[in-house]
């Protein structure tokens, strides 16, 4: 269930009201004390269910879309709302904390709401075997390698149970191996949890393989181009990106990202 | 004032504080005292080398009449070192420095860190309050010490202040340096999750800060022994510590018992430091997960 309209000053946009939304936004645009106008008019609304990723050129904006979903940032024009219980964000880097361990950095968030210790001992140890993580519970950040902090990080966006969870970049820096089993991952974790994702990259492959819907930005100020729906139930195996019809797909947002950066 | 240097010359202050080390890594196994004996090498070392050099200076360079100027060590640290009426005051002098030194350290690790704290949780309160963190680094502390004395007397309160105020500045500036490396990520993290100031005080600004409070209390403690130091050396009344005790040799010309205190000095300069300097690797070595193994 999405409804999203790309717009700029040539088109109408309907934001279909109904259905449960967990993000909704509309007409939203930022613009920068310094002058620089990084969103323009952009509408999206998302609810539990759906995986949308937005791809763009570098610098288009995304991550100001992320940072004002997650209220880090506020917009200078339109509404932006949210009804979700609990919101997670996946940062470009793990952001881990380095004098904890995995398990530690993952309790972190039962720290801050105020969990009792064996209720978020309990909390996070089911977070970490869920990424795979069983056994690497006392290591320290320095100790894993960059996919297991990535792992480690997911599982501390898991733990708080999120409705909508945020991703900007996550993979971002990691190898290509590593990135394609960190995709695999977590397109299992988002069938098994049904949160509502918001997933920010730069990789065609990456947006397609993982979301429900793709949505095209422009380049600055950034607007949505074009959203393309993917059909493939989750979970998706690894070799769906080999067929012609994910080819396809890739082609067509190449295409679009093309006319428009 | 040759003394002080061997504890300056390792405290470079503000060049790197809290640098990411890699802590007690794979070159540190073993036992603390096999790391601390390992470490050790270099120094003994230099002392080594500083030996030769005298020895060459005192037969090659001086002429047989003016070898008073710099006895041998063997004579200087073999007859002073065994006579007890000049090693008894030197031990309480540098008894005394040690306390100092102590006290000195301690209260400016605290007011450094308190200090830092507050700056960091409110950009008016660093706008305001870093002037004078430089003003006391700054300030010509020879010039302040007999002022120091005039209005605090010469007592063991006053060379304990002399000493703060030349410790305190690395440990507000490195912990101040410590609190606000933080990323701007992990700020946001905290910031989703509804941290409040005193949550993201205990649990990311602090934690993220140890080591380079760890760099600070090191630097710290070679400062509070030339402050303890520095001003035993001008206050010229009180109790005598080892600083008084270098001058009054000086102006007796007892070259032996001077080089004595000087070597003494010294060398409770870099028991200072190295004390801070090995416990700087076990805590932060620890910290990030190496349990020195």
């Amino acid at each position: 269930m999405i409804t999203l309209t790309g717009v700029s000053t040539d088109q109408h946009s309907v934001t279909e009201p109904g259905g449960a939304r967990t993000l909704v936004l509309e007409g939203v645009s930022k613009r920068f004390p310094t002058g620089t106008v990084a969103l323009t008019d952009v509408s999206l609304g998302l609810g539990p269910g759906d995986f949308v990723t937005v791809v763009g050129p570098s610098g288009c904006g995304k991550s100001t879309l992320l940072r004002l979903a997650s209220g880090l940032e506020r917009a200078t024009a339109g509404s932006i709302d949210v009804r979700a219980a609990s919101t997670s964000y996946v940062f470009q880097d793990a952001t881990l904390l380095e004098w904890r361990s995995a398990a530690r950095n993952v309790e972190l968030v039962g720290e801050l709401r105020g969990e009792s210790k064996a209720e978020r001992r309990k909390r996070a140890q089911e977070a970490l075997d869920l990424v795979g993580l069983t056994g690497f519970e006392s290591q320290h950040p320095r100790q894993l390698s960059g996919g297991m902090r990535m792992r480690v990080s997911l599982a501390r966006a898991l733990v708080a149970e999120p409705e909508l969870a945020l991703f900007d970049e996550p993979f971002g820096a990691l190898d290509e191996i590593t990135r394609l089993d960190m995709q695999t991952e977590l397109q299992k974790l988002f069938r098994l949890k049904r949160f509502a994702g918001l997933f920010i990259t730069h990789s065609v492959s990456e947006a397609v393989y993982l979301s429900t819907k793709v949505l095209v930005m422009s380049g600055r100020p950034g607007r949505i181009v074009a959203e393309i729906p993917v059909p493939w139930d989750y979970p998706r195996a690894p070799d769906l990106r080999h067929t012609a019809e994910f080819a396809a797909l890739t082609g067509r947002v190449s295409h679009t990202l093309g006319e428009h950066s | 004032m040759t003394a002080p240097r061997v504890a300056q010359a390792d405290a470079p202050l503000l060049s790197e504080p809290g640098e990411p080390r890699a802590a007690a890594g794979p070159d540190a196994p073993g036992p603390w005292w096999r790391t601390a004996l390992v470490r050790s090498v270099p120094i003994l070392g230099a002392l080594l080398g500083i030996a030769i050099v005298w020895y060459a200076v005192t037969y090659l360079a001086l002429p047989a009449n003016q070898r008073f100027l710099l006895p041998p060590p063997h004579e200087v640290f073999g007859e002073t070192l065994t006579n007890a009426r000049v090693m008894g005051p030197m031990a309480a002098a540098l008894g005394r420095t040690f306390g100092v030194t102590v006290v000195g350290l301690v209260i400016a690790v605290v007011l450094g860190i308190a200090y830092a704290v507050v700056m960091s949780q409110w950009r008016i309160a660093e706008r305001v309050l870093y002037p004078y963190a430089v003003i006391l680094q700054t300030i010509p502390i020879l010039a302040l010490v007999p002022l120091i004395g005039i209005w605090l007397g010469y007592g063991f309160p006053a060379r304990v202040v002399v000493c703060v105020i030349i410790a305190v500045f690395p440990m507000i500036a490195n912990t101040l340096f410590g609190l606000q490396s933080a990323s701007p990520a992990a700020h946001d993290l905290f910031t989703l999750k509804k941290a409040s100031r005193w949550q993201r005080l205990r649990k990311l600004q602090f934690p993220a800060a140890v080591p380079s409070i760890f760099t600070g209390l090191r630097n710290a403690a070679g400062l509070a022994v030339i402050g303890a130091i520095v001003g035993d050396y001008f206050f010229q009344q009180g109790a005598v510590g080892i600083g008084g005790l270098l001058r009054v040799y000086t102006e007796r010309l007892q070259i032996d018992a001077l080089l004595v205190a000087v070597t003494l000095t010294a060398l409770f300069g870099v028991l200072v430091f190295s004390v801070f300097a090995v416990l700087d690797r076990a805590v932060v070595g620890r910290w990030y997960g190496h349990t020195g193994r």
